[in-house]
């Protein structure tokens, strides 16, 4: 039986000594099974993705594993952000299918999906204070308390290191407070898995290495798996366990596996990448 | 007269909430975070719009006889109270409620071209910029046609 129907837990662990979660939610994402502890949390296979005619990427295969950092890199233009758009659902594939824990592809009308987000430029809704942004989600599918509520999202904050900041709005906040918020906003309701799309963008070096620094602590911490969506070599060496490499010509995955071993790549696409920017660094 | 100055107002207001909302991903962000950008973006707008509207245009009409009032004691020599009882038997109280049924419709169609409007804005301030432009434009053209037809309408039933 579906257990998950009944009861529906925003995050079912992946870890046995994960902490386990205290908000509950009311209407998540139905789940077509539930995986295996082993088993690809982010499934894609043979996916095509691309606007109306213009294909920017076909064939795509790969896994993203439990509690791993899972880097998609590749130039400007390639269809890096794209492709992440249609991992959350928010556009359907040309071809082939994604599967996200264990719902397929995400249906974004189902109810909660079972993954948090941060957009490149946090996204952050202009109307509400921070403090409030982050609330919103707990509002809407918890039945928690106000107080509890308003705790909880005070220690997201904190978590961001953004303590103080809860009263704001997000126009008094600079870019890197922005996305800070924004990933808050996305472990609100403690998803299993997050999605970042560039999220040291823009930021002044040691900014960007805070944020590494952070991501990295979160998915060791929280056991959370992490997509992220970057061409900040510093950050791909710094945080990423695999990546996969995507190429504007070949319209595919060039290359795949730990950063590192990929920097010595005999393909000089690869290694220029790898290289190139490194030694300007 | 009061549905052109809020197409002008509100709708344009509008149109550039949610079309900056789009372009700065806030959209996406709402339905990532399983809600829906129509009950949380275009109800509350078509709802107040269709409150207040009507609202608005009593005013308005009360402010329209009122300077009627006004100019006839100053320019055409009317006394206040000829004025008062003259119109009061000019006007009905259905011509209240044509007016205040012509301003529900308005007012939705405002939000919706509006709301539209702002959903499909893209390519950053600029793409609001012009969406919003084209906001007042098509309502002012919608308002217009609409008028018309409840103009035919009226006609056809004699009221």
């Amino acid at each position: 039986m579906d257990t998950t129907r009944l009861k529906p837990l925003v995050r079912p662990h992946a870890t046995a000594g994960a902490s386990r979660s205290l908000v509950r939610v009311n209407r998540a994402m139905p789940r077509h099974r539930r995986l295996t502890a082993d088993e690809a949390i982010v499934d894609v296979k043979g996916l095509t993705i691309g606007w109306g005619d213009v294909i920017l990427q076909q064939d795509l295969n790969f896994q993203v594993k439990r509690g791993e950092v899972f880097g998609l890199l590749g130039g400007s233009g390639c269809g890096k952000s794209t492709l992440l758009r249609f991992l959350i659902g928010l556009e359907a594939p040309i071809a082939g299918t994604i599967d996200v824990a264990g719902r397929g592809q995400p249906e974004l009308e189902d109810g909660l999906p079972p993954f948090g987000v941060m957009f490149q430029a946090g996204a952050l809704f202009g109307s509400l204070t921070v403090g409030e942004n982050v609330s919103l989600p707990l509002e809407e599918w918890t039945d928690l308390p106000v107080d509890a509520v308003a705790a909880i999202a005070r220690a997201k904050l904190k978590l961001v290191g953004l303590d103080g900041a809860a009263d704001k709005f997000p126009s008094e906040l600079s870019g890197g407070m922005k996305k800070r918020a924004a990933i808050a906003r996305a472990l609100a309701l403690e998803p299993e898995l997050v999605f970042l799309d560039e999220p040291s963008a823009g930021l002044d070096p040691v900014m960007a290495a805070d944020l590494d620094e952070l991501i990295v602590t979160l998915s060791k911490t929280l056991g959370l798996t992490v997509v992220i969506v970057t061409h900040e070599l510093a950050s791909i060496f710094r945080i990423a366990d695999r990546v996969i490499m995507l190429d504007k010509e070949e319209k595919t995955i060039i290359a795949r596996g730990d950063p590192k071993e990929l920097r010595d790549s005999e393909d000089p696409r690869i290694s220029d990448f790898f290289n190139r920017k490194s030694k300007d660094r | 007269m009061t549905a052109i100055i809020v197409c002008g107002r509100s709708g344009a207001a509008f149109a550039a909430e949610i079309g900056s909302m789009k372009v700065n991903e806030e959209i996406d962000a709402l339905r990532t975070l399983g809600l829906t950008p129509f009950g949380w973006l275009v109800v509350p707008r078509i709802v107040a719009l269709v409150l207040v509207v009507p609202l608005l245009t009593l005013i308005a009409d009360f402010v329209g006889i009122s300077g009627g009032l006004l100019v006839g004691i100053i320019d055409l020599d009317l006394t206040t109270q000829g004025y008062i009882i003259e119109t009061l038997k000019g006007v009905h109280g259905w011509d209240v409620l044509t007016g205040l049924l012509k301003s529900l419709v308005f007012s939705v169609a405002i939000a919706l071209i509006a709301c539209q409007q702002g959903f499909a804005a893209s390519g950053g301030a600029e793409g609001v910029g012009k969406r919003t432009t084209s906001t007042v434009v098509t309502s002012l053209f919608a308002l217009v046609m609409i008028d018309a037809l409840f103009t035919v309408i009226f006609r056809a039933f004699n009221i």
